[in-house]
């Protein structure tokens, strides 16, 4: 039965050429129009979560009226059991740096930053010293493009684009509104390309195989590969590059215990899928998107438990800016309680899937918009855990 | 020219609840639906403020987009399709006034905003009587800030829109609020949440005009002065600031722009005021003051070559701003103008010359004042404004506190009659008047000034000196060539006098930083802490927007051409107290009860 296996890839992680930043130097040959067509083509899609097409968000970026524009490479990964990007930047840093350079010369910017999560200071000094080494090969292929690393707060919320932007300009950590979007107004109200630290390996690997090879990974909507973090009842917790668009019923025989009764796809913000469904979900754009994490639970989980935690994380890291996320998350946490407690009738939880509705269609930013996710289908899907 | 301007702003179709309309591209959704009359509920929301989006209650529908945007914080696009009361917005908005609803300590019946108080309104129109959620306020460690004579933040009805924040960054440039912790935890707060007494808040309200609930208030005396007006063995005089009586009539019912004078005295009267005298006196007696002190300074600088003399002279009426200055630019204390607020003299003169011409004990007698402005509460309660050896005004009330009196009292304040103020120190001339608006110092003391040096009016057509009337949000500079002087003013002759103006503290602090950095080069420096003015002032009517603003200050100029005396010193009850009293200016009486000094305050 060697088709259940599920394909494991090696792109990502594999290992550099012996020239150094050849594929970057190489690249950086071609004209601009060549290299967006070759990432439309290619359909790679953000990793970070939201999956924007990254071919369009650079153009846009690079269509925008301004000499000064910005790359900023998103390394906050604050999304509960998720810790891939942590590896990518101690395993293959350079292909993040070449990446972002690529960017910086289709979009016509100078400088590009790293916003490294505040957690992950361990990494700065070996990132340091790769930057370096970055610098000279830049300088001597003729590239004007540096990079700086910018340390976060430790604020989940900073995660958030426009919430970067602002902590990286001295602000206090809130979204914006949009539009504007980062790509006409970003970094220092400059067009700004932000990137997960995923999507700017992506962009190597397509620049080194094709965007055909690339496709050949994947499915139509979700093209490549992704690096994914599994933990929670798993023998084999760790690490995974896997083509996208597989399907879940198979993830689960090769990762989960024998006793999975649910999968936690995309982290505290994404979606719980229960074991009758497994068959049917698909892990991609057009299924479950998930920015990396996914988190297996068996049967000796309380799933009551488990959303409790998702509402206590969420309750603390929304910035409290925005009447529904602030006001919402604390609704929502106190709702279960109550219902829990006996203390509200269980018709209760119907009133809270309307509001976690409300929150969805009206917060500022993707946090207070995304707790529906695991709420609504934890409390669809596991209704006795709730009130029992 | 500015038609060709005009053209090119490109235009933008959508519809809005049916109705097509066109508008300016950059116009939000919002300000697209009030030119079409549709009332969409706002809170974060305020005209004079950058925008928030941070409450959601404006949101709307628009077709083929999934979630429901905020219609305050999104540009119209072409064919956009908006609707504002459907299905899906009623119950989204309907959730969002519960979720504020059960942060918030709502019992309405114990809150000074009761009944002018937004949340409340929106609650009501909403009907949110049943309670969807469960009640938060439990959870929460509300703090009240009730330590300050002038300003109250109770956080327990704070409904974080940030507003008030935006005003003292945006506006005042103080900062002295901010947001601080996250999540659930999300407040408003001070720095290292010390009280708002001990942090760089210069009072002047603008915070307060523009909260939306009870969360930021003044401090109110009206029972204070109720029980002294019930004393029998008191006195009780009341001055009125020149930028009251073109106020408030909002505060009770009657649209904004109206000259209430007359019917102001009435009701004071009427509400039981032993005497009700007018600020505008001592309006004009600080012209005379000052003028003669920025002469004084002029003459030691040109004349006798003094370097140390301080120039530019900086006005000293608005207690904000002398905060403020305070704080932040302590190093030119000393060119504050030495002269007190108008209210400060007032007070004095009233438990002195006051006292001694009526035959009164001042240990009897109780002086109120009614302003525009919350920051005069704090400066009442200063330990410099006891010169009279009493405390030179015991009681400081808003516009709207008189308001609240007003109505307590029953009186149909439209239907009063015209009265006039009391003789003695009730007199007044056009230049005090214009004291209410930004720019009003500055021309009154030139009306003066030039006077005194030249013998000759100041050659401005009806005496109206347009340049130097300061518009708000606009640093406004003019220069005055002195010519054909009196011969004991000899070294004035051809000096371009340099003036500037300046509403609002983020502007006043753009010019102190040019003053500083010595790019400026000025003589004399008006400041008022609130846009626009007095008649901007924290103390008045809410709401409060650009029109309402502008409403006030044409009647402010309304009510000066009105006056038959438009200059300080043809005031005769100030020749009067001169003659009397005061011998001259400058003079040692008045430095004793008419000067003051500062006090130089850490910047945080
Ligand atoms: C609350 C919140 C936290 C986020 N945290 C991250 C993060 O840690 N890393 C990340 O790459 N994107 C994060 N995002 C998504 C970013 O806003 C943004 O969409 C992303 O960096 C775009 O990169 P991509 O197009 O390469 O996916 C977060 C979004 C939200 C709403
Ligand atoms: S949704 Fe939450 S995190 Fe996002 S702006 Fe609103 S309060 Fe802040
Ligand atoms: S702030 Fe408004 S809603 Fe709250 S108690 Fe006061 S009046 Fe009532
Ligand atoms: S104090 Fe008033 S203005 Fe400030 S956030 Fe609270 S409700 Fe809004
Ligand atoms: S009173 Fe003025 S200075 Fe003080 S907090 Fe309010 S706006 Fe800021
Ligand atoms: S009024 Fe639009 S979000 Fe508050």
């Amino acid at each position: 039965m060697s088709d259940t296996k599920l394909k494991r890839v090696d792109l990502i992680f594999g290992e550099y050429s012996n020239v150094k930043y050849k594929v970057l130097a190489d690249t950086i040959k071609l004209p601009n129009d060549k290299i967006l067509e070759d990432l439309l083509e290619s359909g790679l899609r953000g990793r970070g979560g939201a999956g924007f097409p990254t071919a369009m968000k650079w153009k846009y970026t690079a269509q925008a009226p301004g000499d000064e524009k910005y790359v900023v490479c998103n390394a906050d990964e604050g999304e509960p059991g998720t810790f891939k990007d942590r590896e990518i930047l101690t395993r293959v840093p350079r292909k993040v740096f070449s990446g972002m350079a690529i960017c910086g010369k289709v979009i016509g910017a100078k400088k590009g930053f790293i916003y490294l999560r505040g957690e992950y200071k361990f990494l700065l000094p070996e990132l340091l010293r790769e930057l370096e080494g970055y610098h000279e090969n830049a300088k001597s292929i003729g590239l004007d493009f540096s990079i700086e690393i910018r340390l976060g707060s430790g604020a989940y919320i900073c995660g958030e684009e426009s919430a970067l932007f602002e902590s990286m300009e001295g602000n206090r950590g809130e979204p914006r509104n949009k539009p504007p979007y980062p790509t006409t107004f970003g970094y220092l109200g400059k067009p700004t390309v932000i990137n997960n630290v995923e999507t700017f390996v992506n962009i190597m690997m397509i620049m080194r195989l094709g965007p055909i090879q690339f496709k050949m990974l994947g499915t139509t909507d979700s093209r490549g590969s992704k690096v994914f973090s599994v933990s929670g009842d798993t023998p084999i917790a760790g690490i995974y590059e896997l083509e996208l668009g597989m399907p879940l019923d198979r993830f689960v025989d090769e990762f989960g215990d024998g006793d999975t009764k649910a999968v936690q796809v995309g982290g505290a913000s994404g979606f719980c899928v229960p074991r009758k469904k497994f068959k049917d979900t698909v892990i991609g754009f057009e299924g479950v998107p998930t920015g990396g994490s996914m988190m297996l639970f068996n049967s000796s989980r309380s799933m009551y438990n488990v959303l409790h935690n998702y509402l206590e994380f969420f309750e603390e890291e929304s910035c409290g800016q925005c009447t529904p996320c602030r006001v919402g998350c604390q609704q929502l946490r106190k709702g279960i309680e109550a219902v829990k407690k006996g203390d509200k009738k269980s018709q209760y939880l119907e009133q809270l899937m309307k509001l976690s509705e409300s929150m969805k269609l009206t917060a500022k930013c993707g946090l207070g918009q995304s707790v529906a996710n695991s709420f609504s289908s934890i409390v669809y899907n596991f209704k006795e855990e709730m009130i029992y | 020219m500015k038609n060709t301007k005009k053209e090119s702003i490109k235009k933008i179709n959508l519809t809005i609840d049916g109705i097509q309309v066109s508008v300016d591209e950059g116009t939000t959704i919002l300000d697209a639906a009030r030119h079409l009359n549709i009332h969409i509920p706002t809170l974060c929301y305020h005209e004079d403020l950058c925008v928030a989006g941070n409450c959601r209650v404006c949101i709307v529908e628009q077709e083929k987009v999934k979630s429901l945007p905020a219609s305050c914080a999104t540009p119209a696009s072409e064919g956009m399709v908006i609707h504002t009361n459907s299905m899906k917005v009623r119950l989204a908005r309907k959730h969002i006034v519960e979720l504020l609803l059960s942060e918030h300590n709502a019992d309405c019946t114990k809150c000074y905003k009761n009944g002018i108080c937004e949340i409340q309104s929106l609650a009501s129109q909403m009907l949110t009587g049943d309670h969807m959620f469960l009640d938060l306020v439990p959870d929460h460690k509300y703090t009240i800030d009730m330590f300050n004579t002038a300003i109250i933040k109770d956080d327990s009805r704070c409904i974080r829109c940030q507003r008030c924040v935006r005003t003292c960054e945006e506006l005042q440039g103080v900062s002295a609020l901010g947001v601080a912790y996250r999540g659930n935890h999300m407040k408003i707060s001070t720095f290292y949440e010390h009280p708002l007494f001990e942090v760089v808040c210069t009072n002047c309200g603008q915070c307060v005009n523009r909260c939306p609930t009870g969360a930021l208030i003044e401090k109110n005396y009206i029972d204070q002065v109720w029980d002294a007006i019930y004393d029998t063995t008191k006195h009780v005089v009341v001055q009125t600031a020149p930028a009251v009586r073109i106020a408030l009539g909002e505060a009770l019912g009657m649209p904004p722009g109206k000259i209430v004078t007359g019917k102001m005295v009435a009701a004071l009267k009427r509400l039981g005021f032993s005497a009700v005298l007018d600020t505008d006196f001592t309006a004009d007696l600080t012209i005379i003051e000052e003028g003669n002190e920025l002469l004084t300074r002029l003459k030691k600088a040109l004349l006798e070559k003094d370097p140390n003399v301080s120039l530019p002279m900086f006005t000293s009426c608005s207690p904000g701003w002398i905060k403020f200055i305070e704080h932040t630019f302590p190093e030119f204390l000393g060119n504050l103008s030495t002269c007190k607020s108008p209210q400060q003299m007032f007070g004095a003169l009233v438990k002195t010359y006051y006292c001694e011409k009526s035959k009164l004990d001042a240990k009897n007698v109780v002086s109120v004042s009614i302003m525009p402005c919350t920051a005069k509460k704090f400066e009442a309660n200063r330990p410099e404004m006891r010169s009279s050896g009493y405390k030179d005004v015991d009681y400081v009330l808003t516009t709207r506190e008189l308001g609240i009196m007003i109505k307590q009292a029953g009186l149909d304040f439209e239907a009063l009659p015209e009265e006039h103020f009391d003789s003695l120190m009730g007199a007044s001339t056009g230049a005090a008047v214009i004291f209410g608006t930004t720019g009003g110092v500055m021309e009154a003391a030139l009306r003066t000034v030039y006077e005194v040096v030249t013998g000759r009016e100041i050659p401005f057509e009806g005496l109206n000196i347009t340049a130097v009337r300061g518009t708000e949000g606009e640093v406004r500079e003019a220069s005055l060539t002195i010519e054909k002087t009196k011969p004991e003013w000899k070294f004035l002759e051809g000096v371009e006098l340099k003036c500037v103006v300046a509403n609002g503290l983020a502007h006043a602090k753009k010019v102190m930083q040019d003053v500083k950095d010595g790019k400026a080069n000025y003589h004399f420096i008006e400041i008022m802490a609130c846009p626009g003015g007095c008649l901007g002032g924290g103390g008045q009517p809410i709401p409060t927007n650009k029109d309402i603003r502008t409403k006030r200050k044409q009647a402010i100029y309304e009510e000066d051409l009105g006056m038959s005396i438009r200059k300080s010193h043809d005031n005769p009850e100030v020749q009067l107290i001169y003659k009397e009293f005061l011998g001259h200016p400058l003079g040692h009486k008045s430095h004793e009860l008419l000067h003051t000094h500062y006090t130089p305050r850490k910047r945080y």
